[in-house]
């Protein structure tokens, strides 16, 4: 799989053009759009971007119960899928999978390729993101803190991970060891889409304006099919054909760092000025400062252009140096929540609906159970939409309304007195309650503090292991 | 009219913080959007919503205007309590908001 790499493809235009694909756009993305782009991208690069913001925390808790589990629970069913065509095509393979747990994770990964009989295949684990022991105990501000904490040491024994956001140097390095398959842990999603093009254009850490392009290359391809239709389709005014086939997309990016994105021919969805201009904002707050571990990459001068179907170009991306400090995310011990609905149909549905979140209300209250928080939602009425109607009297009789009841407390056996309460609705609340459903679990949360970039980086480590070795 | 006519909008979420990127279908449109899409007027439509400030970004270049929600989302996807944890719906229901038609004279 290392030899291919050399006779690169070189798309449509001249020069070199590094084709890079996502394979995933977040944890349980499917499956068959990667496998088509691994088939039919023609690709250098295969990414696989699947870590929210908590992902990262759950799997440190897993990994706590389990020293081989943390990693994302799709990685051997992704890998058995793809692995075989990236290994035909010399298309090398980069992916946040790792989570808590790159060198388990990696360790998967050989064992596929064993089973595959792709024996020598290098696979390189990227670490150093988690900062727990850096951070743990100590004043550092929080950015987004519950109302209870506004320093770290304030969550005290609470917190349960620290994950720095690794920018795309290690994941660059690993390349240029030789790895085919790059996994890790917390890496700044579009990081992990620049890696390739720096290890392979020889971009260096201060040339911002081209960083900022492969940033926006990144943070094009990041969210896989929201780019090429999804989290787009309106039917009737914003149509997008085969959203079932959706197709993901690809960058085929020159050495200037100018791209164009598209996907393989036949495959479902859109790919247009509207998509990628929603997709080039998402997630941005201001468009001339988009912060990453690499550089503060301009977007507010972007220019796209529909080069024909399903092909845009993007120009007009600009950079400046990079932030100085590195965010981490941090997860903690949020109490318990529980969460039960019940539903109510027929005539009067809505009154009905509304007298049972009173009795569960009054019955949490003469219960004792301890609520630090609760809503009670009437799905239909105004448990999404806000804004316009909330509150507000619906001009038609619903025909069918689900009441949500959404508690905090302090512990796990009050979260499922919680649910209790509105199941047994069924045989004391209003007649005809239907469907109760209810769950409770810990809550894991998210705040985010500000590292001293010197603190991160020198517990960075690339390891490459030969899948023969690692049995 | 209903903003739903003239522009298309995405939802973001980070943290605490909700985005809605709103882009007008005719580049002609842009100038009225901005004029007449303030955030105040943003503020006004979401009555409910525990906003703190609310930035307005402008980029011309693609005839978007980015809103920044700060603490619009009662925590945010890992505490909020909310069916709709990340705010995904936001943008959908800032297309109701009624504004004047634009003239046929570019404003």
């Amino acid at each position: 799989m290392s030899q291919p790499r050399s006779r690169r493809r070189t798309g449509t235009g001249t020069g070199n053009r590094i084709r890079i694909g996502c394979g995933a756009g977040f944890a349980d993305d499917r499956v068959d759009p990667a496998v088509e782009l691994a088939e039919h991208g023609r690709l250098d690069y295969l990414v696989f971007e699947c870590l929210a913001e908590r992902t990262v925390a759950l799997a440190q808790l897993e990994r706590l119960r389990d020293p081989d589990a943390g990693y994302n629970e799709w990685l051997v069913e992704r890998m058995e899928a793809v692995l075989e065509p990236c290994a035909r095509q010399g298309t090398r393979i980069i992916t946040n999978m790792g989570a808590a747990n790159p060198q388990a994770a990696a360790r998967a990964v050989a064992e596929v390729a064993r089973r595959l009989g792709l024996p020598g295949l290098r696979i390189a684990t990227v670490t150093g993101d988690d900062v727990l022991h850096l951070v743990k105990g100590t004043p550092l501000p929080l950015l987004d803190g519950p109302g209870r904490a506004m320093n770290l040491d304030d969550l005290g024994d609470d917190v349960v991970s620290a994950n720095a956001y690794l920018g795309a140097a290690p994941v660059a390095e690993a390349l240029a060891q030789g790895a085919d398959v790059v996994v890790t842990g917390r890496v700044a999603d579009p990081s992990l889409f620049l890696a390739p093009l720096t290890h392979e254009f020889g971009w260096t850490a201060s040339d911002w304006p081209l960083l900022a392009r492969g940033t926006a290359v990144g943070h094009l391809l990041e969210c896989a099919g929201q780019v090429t239709g999804g989290y787009y389709a309106d039917p009737g005014t914003k149509d997008v054909p085969d959203l079932a086939r959706l197709g993901f997309p690809l960058a085929e990016v020159a050495e200037d760092g100018s791209f164009t994105l598209t996907k393989v021919p036949g495959s479902g969805g859109r790919l247009t000025v509207a998509t990628v201009t929603e997709q080039l904002l998402y997630e941005v707050h201001d468009p001339a400062a988009y912060l990453t571990p690499d550089v503060t990459a301009d977007f507010s001068h972007a220019h796209l252009t529909q080069l024909t179907e399903d092909q845009v170009t993007v120009t007009g991306i600009t950079g400046r140096e990079r932030p100085t400090a590195l965010k981490a995310s941090v997860g903690y011990r949020d109490g318990f929540l529980a969460h039960g609905e019940i539903s109510y149909a027929g005539s009067n549905a809505l009154a009905r609906a509304r007298e049972a979140a009173r009795i569960v209300e009054e019955r949490l209250t003469l219960t004792k159970i301890p609520v630090t928080d609760a809503r009670y939602d009437l799905i239909g009425l105004n448990a999404v939409h806000r804004g316009v109607g909330v509150g507000a009297v619906p001009t038609a009789e619903p025909t069918e309304i689900r009441l949500r009841v959404a508690a905090r407390t302090d512990t796990l056996d009050h979260a499922r007195r919680i649910g209790r309460e509105v199941a047994s609705l069924w045989p004391n609340g209003p007649y005809g309650g239907a469907g109760v459903t209810r769950e409770t679990r810990e809550n894991i949360a998210i705040t985010s503090v500000l590292l001293p970039r010197e603190l991160v980086m020198p517990s960075t480590e690339v390891q490459v292991t030969v899948a023969g070795d690692t049995a | 009219m209903r903003l739903h006519e003239l522009a298309h909008a995405r939802s973001g979420d980070k943290g605490s913080t909700a985005d809605i990127s709103v882009i007008a279908y005719d580049p002609s449109h842009f100038p009225h959007l901005r004029t007449h899409l303030t955030p105040d007027r943003v503020r006004a439509h979401f009555p409910d919503l525990p906003v703190g400030p609310i930035l307005r970004y402008e980029v011309p270049s693609l005839h978007a205007l980015k809103f920044v929600l700060h603490d619009a989302l009662d925590g945010g996807v890992t505490r909020s309590l909310s069916l709709d944890a990340h705010g995904k719906s936001l943008a959908a229901c800032l297309l109701e908001l009624d504004l004047p038609a634009p003239s046929t004279s570019k404003d």
